[in-house]
């Protein structure tokens, strides 16, 4: 058996045309070539687009911290909710952040076990997008809480009443579930970056570099006894990310699903929210990633097919959410509940139309322009309705929260919710963080994984001509 | 300072991955067993050319993943329906449904520490020095080459008749490790 393993390995039949594989990396680089590029971006003189990019970002993050402060030691009364609309802004925007997290997540497991090999280019850039965007999402829910010095009460130690926290409540639910996302996604990320942070150290010019990057990669060698536990554990790892991630967006949505709201009190809720996440979270990787190939010159790496077949997804997602806001209408009308079709006759069409119709239109109609390939395949287009697709979806979750609270059931507590500025800077701000976040993560890490990519070019596979293998004659 | 190093053993380089499962293989049917076969990347079929079994890291995952339901099981019930029980809207102090979220959710993080740490136990890591390091080819190891490296610990290993199966193999270069 051994045997005929030696003899078989070197001859392989030859392949027709129409069975080639598309190539994911252009014009046939080189090993080599990929460790000097896609390296290359963290290595160097700092580029000057990259400082216009941090200074703004830094800023930014300067201006949410600055509320907060604000928030912190005048007190909720800053910000414009109140009752009925006690969860408004801050909650709108935990949603909203945390969707966007659900596409790295998706990109690095779900369609790692879907063997889709297009991942590999982009799949560093959007788990690093994930736990930023979960750190982002993590700071409203703390700052909604008010006393955020109490904010330890969420968690399941022994507090000065000897009071557990009520593990009936979805709130707390949320809190494992985003917890633990965050730090599965962190472990994630950090056990694919192995193997890249040895590049680092073995490209590294200086002492210190060496040593901080040897210190991270944990003295990996590449030993293939090593990657054969390597891959078995990440294999693990995207299969438990797979139920976890579509957990997360469920549970959020149970902190909506599980109350007596009309508008909130839906089945549909945990299936249109994960779509909802993945639809908003591809958004966002296509608004980094296309600027971000042109300006590290990695077009090759992630090429206009990438871009393609990302659209494709924003597509298939945006139609499962354009459906589920006409399953809502119709289980209202069907249903036969008077307070839930009239929570969605006002949604549509009370005070708040404007937010509705803003989000149909950037939900529903914007990511059916992906029909046409011309639209997908050319990247200022895209990166515009990414654009759209990122507003509709926060819009999404504002027309779901605040339109369902603003009506409450008796009509002397009607209000209407206006943010402060506090509200807007926070929110605003959160974006500086995000892309301060990034920004430094792309200037000192591998921002494509080195080693997966050149794992699925034509040359990493032995039984192709060439990785070496001769053909039969 | 030379006298201080004991050899480690005989490194060979390729170039493509196809040169390398066919090394492996005849270093594998030679009866080698401490040995291995060092890649930027991992290569198909190379734990097949080598004759590795399937790697054990599930095993650490499935306690992890159990002892994590277990654990959010046992902390529920004892915190909302023994130690501090509080009704709620006549609803029962503890039940398997509400409680899952939360077992559901530290399954999942202990089986992910389970994944990482038992990979990292199994390959013996962090280990931050290697005698291979020392070498200035190995660098290579992470950006475009591939090695396959026999120890001089290996009862088989022999100066000449290691290093003849190696360029029988058809390495490009081939250099002695010392530690």
């Amino acid at each position: 058996m051994a045997e005929t393993l030696v003899r078989s390995v070197p001859s392989i039949p030859h392949t027709p045309p129409e069975l080639e594989r598309k190539p994911l990396v252009l014009n046939q680089r080189p090993f080599g070539w990929l460790s000097d590029h896609i390296a290359g971006v963290a290595e160097g003189k700092t580029p000057r687009w990259w400082w216009i990019a941090f200074v703004p970002s830094f800023t930014l993050m300067v201006v949410c911290f600055s509320c907060i402060t604000y928030l912190m030691t005048t007190g909720v009364g800053v910000w414009g909710l109140m009752v009925p609309v006690a969860w408004a802004w801050d909650i709108t925007n935990f949603v909203f952040w945390i969707g966007i997290g659900h596409a790295g997540t998706l990109i690095s497991a779900i369609l790692f076990l879907l063997r889709q090999r297009w991942r590999t280019s982009i799949n560093r850039a959007a788990e690093a997008m994930t736990i930023f965007a979960v750190i982002c999402a993590g700071i409203f829910p703390l700052i909604h809480i008010g006393r955020i010095w109490l904010g330890w009460w969420l968690l399941p130690l022994p507090n000065a009443n000897s009071i557990w926290p009520q593990f009936r409540s979805p709130l707390l639910w949320d809190v494992f579930a985003v917890s633990t996302y965050f730090t599965v996604s962190l472990l994630f990320w950090y056990m694919g970056l192995i193997p890249d942070l040895a590049t680092m150290r073995d490209r590294a010019k200086t002492r210190i570099r060496q040593f901080l990057y040897g210190l991270g990669s944990l003295g990996w060698t590449g030993s293939n006894r090593h990657w054969s536990n390597y891959e078995k554990a990440y294999l693990l790892l995207a299969g438990l990310s797979t139920p976890l991630v579509l957990s997360v967006h469920s549970i959020v949505s149970f902190d909506f699903a599980v109350s007596q709201v009309p508008g909130w009190h839906t089945t549909i809720f945990p299936p249109y929210f994960v779509a909802g996440a993945i639809f908003s979270g591809f958004g966002m990787v296509l608004s980094l990633m296309i600027p971000l190939r042109t300006l590290c010159h990695l077009e090759e790496v992630i090429t206009t097919r990438h871009i393609d077949l990302m659209c494709k997804v924003i597509m298939a997602t945006g139609s499962i959410v354009g459906y589920a806001y006409a399953m809502e209408f119709f289980i209202a009308w069907y249903g036969g509940n008077p307070y839930e079709l009239y929570a969605f006759k006002n949604r549509a069409f009370g005070p708040y139309w404007w937010a509705y119709w803003t989000m149909v239109t950037c939900n529903v109609i914007s990511p059916q322009l992906f029909w046409s390939k011309w639209a997908r395949m050319t990247p200022w287009f895209v990166f515009i309705v990414s654009i759209i697709v990122n507003i509709g979806m926060w819009f999404e979750r504002f027309v779901i929260i605040v339109t369902s609270l603003h009506r409450d059931y008796m009509p002397s507590n009607w209000a209407y919710f206006i943010p402060t500025w506090v509200d807007i800077w926070t929110f605003i701000g959160t974006f500086g963080l995000f892309l301060t976040l990034f920004l430094l993560f792309m200037r000192f890490l591998p921002m494509i994984a080195i080693s997966e990519v050149k794992g699925v070019t034509p040359q990493a596979d032995p039984h192709h001509p060439l990785g070496g293998a001769k053909a039969h004659h | 300072m030379a006298e201080t190093t004991v050899k480690y053993g005989l490194m060979a380089q390729f170039d493509t991955t196809a040169d390398t499962l066919h090394a492996a293989a005849l270093v594998r049917d030679a009866g080698y067993r401490r040995w291995d076969v060092f890649t930027p990347f991992p290569v198909h079929g190379m734990d097949e050319a080598m004759g590795l079994p399937s790697s054990k890291v599930g095993w650490f995952t499935f306690c992890g993943g159990a002892t994590g339901f277990t654990i959010g099981m046992l902390m529920i019930w004892w915190m909302n329906a023994y130690d501090y029980p509080i009704v709620v809207g006549g609803k029962p102090l503890f039940s398997p449904i509400y409680s899952f979220p939360v077992a559901y959710e530290l399954t999942i993080l202990l089986g992910a520490f389970g994944s990482l740490f038992g990979m990292l136990f199994l390959n013996r890591l962090p280990r931050l020095y290697n005698p291979l390091f020392r070498s200035a080819r190995f660098s290579l190891v992470t950006h475009d080459k591939f090695f396959v490296v026999v120890e001089a610990t290996d009862p088989r290993f022999s100066d000449t008749e290691t290093r003849q199966l190696l360029e029988r193999a058809g390495a490009r270069h081939i250099e002695e490790v010392r530690d």
